[in-house]
């Protein structure tokens, strides 16, 4: 991979920041996704909330379902493929889609490896549950980095506990005296030259977003004040009453995070949210995938 | 000097550390409230201008910051912010502020394949890199409208009286060429607005012309 192609990569995911990402199962709802303030709209079959009820292998969507988003809409869009599922990988770059997820979200294809993300031209987005994960996804060439959550539950517990976990060891790394970084790039498993990067900056090299279980305004923004550069959207939008409200909604509630007479504004009258599991309930903990 | 940077969406940040370094005071326009502050220029930033178009209606920024730049205050327009101030866009039939006397091309380079990073120059100015993220393009400019720079023969850096408009980031290298170019028209006006004593916008309008 040339360098120059990771850095316009890692470039496109700083113009979506400030934004909501979010996911969309047909032409029409990519179309209200984008009218609503999405900067970016994740393609997929099925939204998670319901490959989760579905059950069964959950694999890369449709390309020609995926061909009839990116004619509807003019914003960037991504798509999912399977953990380790370099195949796939290669037909959604074939499509020349925008951003790749490679997603704990569908069924993983290899429970060792993941995708060699430096053998392609398009960006990749991984899930991350903390600071090292995170940066081995980052050395296999992602290009942003989003936490796990719990995606299709409706239930913020995970997003929150990733957020925290992340931002807490970035701390620890930044007070950390440079000889002992070399012990902390052993212990979270990761190259050195990732660790030195967090010390010096204490953030993450490339954009971290949030997502699994935002399903509110006040979702989003408690997401944005612990610190992510912007939100996922999956289930949360289009599993409840009114989607074109809450998708505006939450772009707004982004935007402004800090604004509670705003959020309270935004918060109002919205129709009923997407069900939602606790996490006590869930069956198949996704973010257990792929580490 | 102090900028306001509208923050509703996409790479303002960016704007304000290459303003920082250049020793200039920054601000964020999110809120209504953001734009009764006193500013000598503004930096419409990257990002999707669907959302910023959207949000500026939305948040009640549109009709403030449009009556500021038709008045004359200095603005640069980035990729997106290029998109907001340009009169017409060639293969959309929204247009956003309209303040720029140019037809621009969204996503004229394609889809993220298509974005890439070339050395560039402004006349008069040593090159520096300019990055293209799903970049639009000048497709054609109206009249007074002075092209900054061009690559591959496609315009992609205009000046118009106050605003300045680029297809590219300035913003995502560390060169700052550029920030201290939009810094030195906003100087010119001033100096041009004190010297014909107008305490009041109308000055600006003269800026650039010549």
């Amino acid at each position: 991979m040339q360098n120059n192609r990771y850095e316009l990569n890692k470039q496109l995911a700083q113009m979506l920041k400030g934004g909501v990402i979010m996911d969309v199962t047909t032409p029409e709802q990519a179309k209200i996704a984008e009218a609503a303030g999405a900067c970016a709209v994740m393609a997929l079959e099925r939204i998670p909330a319901d490959i989760r009820a579905a059950g069964g292998v959950s694999r890369m969507s449709d390309p020609k379902m995926i061909k009839g988003i990116q004619q509807a809409v003019s914003i960037p869009v991504m798509a999912k493929c399977r953990i380790g599922h370099f195949a796939e990988a290669q037909i959604l770059q074939a499509i020349e889609i925008d951003y790749i997820d490679e997603s704990e979200v569908l069924s993983p294809a290899d429970d060792v490896y993941h995708i060699d993300k430096t053998k392609f031209q398009v960006p990749f987005v991984c899930g991350a549950r903390d600071l090292g994960e995170a940066l081995r996804r980052i050395s296999e060439g992602a290009s942003m980095i989003r936490t796990k959550g719990e995606p299709g539950t409706g239930d913020i517990v995970q997003a929150v506990r990733h957020m925290r976990k992340m931002n807490a060891e970035i701390a620890r790394l930044t007070a950390m005296r440079t000889d002992e970084l070399y012990e902390a790039a052993k212990e979270l498993r990761v190259p050195y030259e990732l660790v030195q990067y967090v010390h010096e900056n204490r953030k993450l090299p490339v954009v971290n977003f949030a997502a699994g279980g935002v399903a509110t305004p006040a979702d989003a923004a408690l997401m944005m004040q612990l610190g992510a550069e912007g939100v996922f959207v999956g289930s949360g939008i289009f599993k409840s009453g009114n989607p074109e409200k809450r998708a505006a909604a939450i772009v707004k509630s982004v935007t402004n995070y800090m604004d509670a007479s705003l959020l309270a504004e935004l918060s109002e009258d919205l129709g009923e949210a997407m069900v939602g599991i606790n996490e006590q309930e869930i069956e198949i903990l996704m973010a257990e995938r792929g580490k | 000097m102090r900028i306001g940077v509208l923050a509703v969406q996409g790479a303002f940040i960016e704007h304000e550390q290459m303003l920082r370094k250049l020793d200039v005071e920054t601000f964020e326009i999110r809120r209504k409230e953001d734009v009764s502050q006193p500013l000598d220029g503004l930096v419409l930033p990257g990002g999707e201008s669907t959302v910023m178009g959207k949000l500026l209606q939305e948040l009640g920024l549109f009709e403030p910051l449009h009556k500021q730049i038709v008045q004359g205050l200095p603005v640069l327009g980035t990729c997106a912010g290029l998109i907001l101030l340009a009169e017409t866009l060639s293969n959309d039939s929204h247009t956003y502020f309209g303040t720029l006397p140019v037809t621009v091309r969204r996503n004229a380079y394609g889809r993220q394949l298509g974005s890439f990073l070339k050395i560039g120059q402004i006349d008069g100015h040593e090159a520096f890199p300019m990055v293209f993220i799903r970049a639009p393009s000048i497709e054609s400019i109206g009249a007074d409208v002075e092209v900054l720079a061009t690559v591959d023969g496609k315009t992609v850096g205009v000046r118009y009286k106050n605003q300045i408009g680029v297809s590219f980031h300035p913003e995502l290298t560390s060169n700052l060429t550029f920030h201290r170019l939009f810094l030195k028209m906003i100087e010119q006006s001033k100096n041009k607005s004190e010297k014909r004593r107008f305490p009041d916008v109308e000055g600006w309008e003269k800026v650039g012309s010549g």
